[in-house]
């Protein structure tokens, strides 16, 4: 878990060795949990598939007629996921070897670090300390992204309502609950034959341990829920592999808000290295540009002084030479002067 | 025809405007169906896939690909690369568009889209990716749109508001580069939180950066594929500098992109290796995995970098169209291929026409929009009143001219 | 390269050292890339 945080930060924000010890976001802290949460126990080997619990639920929640009575138990034949109008299905599991068929009852868990809630960007959803994750829906947006998150494929939306759609799930009867209509959940108390017990969840803990100690051989040993995705506060005993039941074993026990809290944690590094980084980027280049324009302009300078040395040393020969000449012209013609002077002389003088 | 009194009326009923007309018309319908009836009645959403073609394509895609506009000012005013200038205006109104055609689709999309500002004035959600994302989106798209207000601004004769915002360039430039940075990466991020959906090849803790080194990718490839589409299109509206300046820019981002898809193939190399995932290649996921990795990544790197050798501008050009298709691949591989990989076929999800219509009808309006500003502000040209242009090492002081005339020979000949 | 691993610490020493081998050879790749990408870059003006 140490080194995925690290590493999802390093790769977040691809800030490299500038990084000392590696960081959980929140630190060494580890977090128990609300101590008097509470939650359901479910145990597979006591529960017949005689839907009453899903018929509680939808009596106390109110919720809209389903297409099948719940007495009828043809519905297993297809596998059910929760929707809209549904917070809660039974499944119907026959195992090659097994005795009989294997019931489970699936809903919202509660989890103790919901996906949920770490990832609703209006903090819709809440864990409360009663133990129930609950959604508010004076505030939700409806982009649906709980729905992407959760991995135990819980919260169902109305995608048939045009402009108030809600999201729909159980809610540990939690507002019924706190007000005192129910003392435990619907499906809790319509459970004929006790496969669901409603209670403090260090209690329900104990609990199992007790049923694996009464009865040995029945149950395998493993409280699924115990640590699942961090734990959750429904928790499943059972007889034969819970996937078989169709519920994941590969979820590992990271909670959801650890998987996103290294990268959300380089978010900052980013806000604050960036200016300086970019700053810095921008000023070399701008100091690169302005020598490379010295340079050009000193290469200038010296290109039109040598041009001009030159120019002058080519005038200077030039004037000299015209000098030289001129002087070559000039005893040139003193010389012929004299000459031609010389001439009528010689003839004189015979 | 020139005699015909009729002639100086040009028919609304072109070939154009009539397939626009139908797109915008089924729009409309789809939008009225999706307001009355719900988006059960739209699209081939559910319970087991919340999301579909609107956020893998409309919101992933969409800001991905107009990932060019931070990437082009980053270059020319940060990295101080002045020859790219021309390429700019051009870069942040396709990006200022794509992002305001995300805003939009998001408005299909969620349950109540008045209900989009209540992360930022109501209640904030902070230990959430998507608030992350929603966050840098909506301060981006306005910072986008204070840096598209000087073409708009020189349209209309503002001068002092106009200065003012030329010269916060720089600043406006690096706030881009950080909030692209922040939210690019974050709808990576968003995939994190749910490692049992995603196929190992594809989930990983690099996920953000993933997202965010292929987005430069994509925005340097979209900038040579807009301004290929605009050359043809708007030439007309193009001024010298532009086009003196635009076979350097293909060849130059051509460049940049080589380089970073090789970078974005490392690391995708990386990812594998240190979650020891080498076996998933052997499987069907894992051939479609190397179909996009060696196919669109692997490959457009390779090709990108032949057409800077030989300078080869048609290469270089139908390689950005290679890695543009590669990127919306990968995005739509995270959120609809590996996404629910696990599910039974019968409960896969495959976007339903309606989905796709509204899709188009978005590009279309983004089209529509651009054609009409590039038409009438300068974004292909320099207006005379407000030169910026920066001359460059050794280069004198040019006029810029309008040039009407067709496709021709670039003068310096660069192999076609 | 299939094998079960018992332990994180048995995980990372086979995933690290399988990293850094794939370090060495990127960068040696990388270093290819690049000057098969500025191999023909001609004696251009500074730009």
């Amino acid at each position: 878990m140490l080194r995925r945080t690290f590493l999802g930060l390093l790769g977040a924000a691809g800030v490299g060795a500038a990084l000392g010890k590696p960081a959980r976001a929140a630190g060494q802290q580890h977090f128990t949990g609300y101590p008097e949460s509470c939650g359901v126990l479910f145990d597979a080997t006591r529960c017949i598939g005689c839907r009453s619990c899903e018929a509680g639920c939808n009596k106390v929640n109110e919720l809209p007629p389903p297409p099948e009575p719940f007495n009828d138990l043809s519905v297993f034949k297809m596998k059910r996921r929760t929707h809209s109008w549904t917070y809660t299905v039974v499944n119907r599991y026959d195992l090659p070897g097994a005795p009989g068929p294997v019931f489970k009852k699936w809903q919202c868990n509660h989890c103790l670090e919901p996906a949920c809630a770490d990832s609703c960007f209006v903090r819709a959803y809440t864990k409360t300390s009663q133990g129930a994750v609950i959604w508010d829906g004076t505030v939700c947006v409806g982009c649906r992204y709980c729905m992407i998150a959760c991995p135990f494929d819980i919260p169902t939306f109305e995608f048939n309502e045009p402009l108030t759609p809600r999201i729909m799930k159980c809610t540990l009867c939690y507002p019924l609950i706190t007000s005192g209509k129910l003392t435990v959940p619907g499906c809790v108390g319509a459970c004929p034959v006790e496969a669901l017990v409603y209670g403090k969840r260090r209690d329900l803990l104990q609990i199992a341990h007790e049923r694996f100690h009464a009865f040995p051989g029945r149950y395998l040993n493993h409280i699924y829920g115990e640590r699942e995705m961090g734990g959750t506060n429904w928790l499943y005993l059972s007889g034969v592999p819970f996937r078989a039941l169709g519920m994941r074993e590969d979820l590992g026990v990271v909670p959801a808000p650890e998987l996103t809290s290294g990268a959300l944690a380089a978010v900052p590094l980013v806000a604050v290295t960036w200016p300086v980084l970019l700053t810095g980027i921008y000023a070399i280049s701008r100091r690169k540009d302005k020598i490379a324009r010295q340079e050009t302009a000193q290469a200038v300078a010296r290109a039109v002084a040598q041009t001009q040395a030159e120019a002058e040393g080519k005038l200077k020969s030039a004037m000299t030479k015209a000098e030289v000449e001129k002087k070559a012209a000039i005893e040139r013609e003193v010389k012929k002067a004299l000459e031609e002077a010389a001439k009528p002389q010689t003839r004189e003088g015979e | 025809m020139a005699a015909e009194n009729s002639a100086v009326r040009k028919s609304l009923f072109t070939p154009f405007n009539v397939v626009v007309g139908v797109i915008f018309l089924v729009g409309a319908a789809i939008t009225f169906l999706r307001f009355a009836k719900g988006l059960g009645a739209v699209t081939n959403l559910s319970d087991n896939n919340p999301w579909g073609l609107w956020i893998a394509f409309d919101l992933l895609c969409g800001v991905a690909l107009a990932a060019g506009g931070y990437t082009t000012s980053a270059a020319c005013y940060v990295f101080g690369l002045k020859r790219y200038h021309s390429a700019v205006r051009p870069a942040i109104l396709t990006a200022f568009l794509g992002y305001s055609l995300v805003v939009v689709a998001l408005l299909y999309d969620v349950g109540r889209p008045w209900r989009l500002p209540y992360p930022f004035f109501v209640q904030s959600g902070t230990t959430s990716v998507l608030f992350e994302v929603g966050l840098c989106v909506m301060l981006y798209l306005n910072t986008l749109f204070v840096e598209w207000l000087p073409a708009c601004f020189e349209w209309l004769g503002f001068q002092k508001p106009r200065d003012f915002i030329v010269k916060i360039t720089l600043a406006l430039t690096i706030l881009g580069v950080i909030l692209s940075t922040m939210h690019q990466s974050s709808l990576g991020a968003l995939y994190l939180i749910v490692p049992s959906k995603v196929h190992p090849l594809w989930y990983s803790m690099y996920l953000p950066f993933f997202f965010f080194v292929s987005s430069i990718a994509a925005g340097l490839s979209m900038v040579i594929f807009e301004g290929t589409l605009s050359h043809h299109y708007l030439h007309g509206r193009m001024d010298a500098t532009y086009i003196r300046e635009h076979d350097d820019v293909i060849l130059g981002f051509a460049k940049g992109a080589a380089m970073v898809l090789a970078l974005y193939f490392m690391i995708k190399a990386v990812g594998i290796a240190i979650d020891n995932k080498w076996s998933y290649l052997l499987t069907g996921y894992g051939a479609w995995f190397l179909v996009e990795l060696l196919g669109f990544v692997a490959l457009p790197a390779l090709l990108y970098a032949i057409a800077v050798r030989e300078q080869n501008l048609k290469l270089a050009k139908w390689t950005s169209v290679l890695t543009v298709l590669g990127i919306i691949l990968n995005r739509f591989n995270t959120s609809l291929v590996a996404f629910n990989w696990q599910l039974p076929p019968a409960d896969r999800y495959f976007p339903s026409w309606m989905e796709i219509a509204i899709s188009v009808y978005l590009i279309t309006l983004g089209l529509l929009v651009f054609r009409f500003i590039a038409t009438r502000m300068p974004i292909f040209y320099e207006d005379p009143r407000y030169r910026q242009h920066v001359p460059h090492e050794g280069e004198e002081e040019e006029r810029p001219e309008f040039t009407e005339h067709k496709l021709r020979q670039h003068p310096q000949g660069f192999g076609h | 390269m299939e094998h079960h691993f018992y332990t994180l610490f048995d995980f990372l020493v086979y995933t690290k050292g399988a990293v850094y081998i794939l370090m060495g050879v990127m960068l040696l790749g990388i270093l290819g890339f690049w000057l098969f990408l500025t191999g023909r870059d001609e004696e251009k003006e500074i730009h």
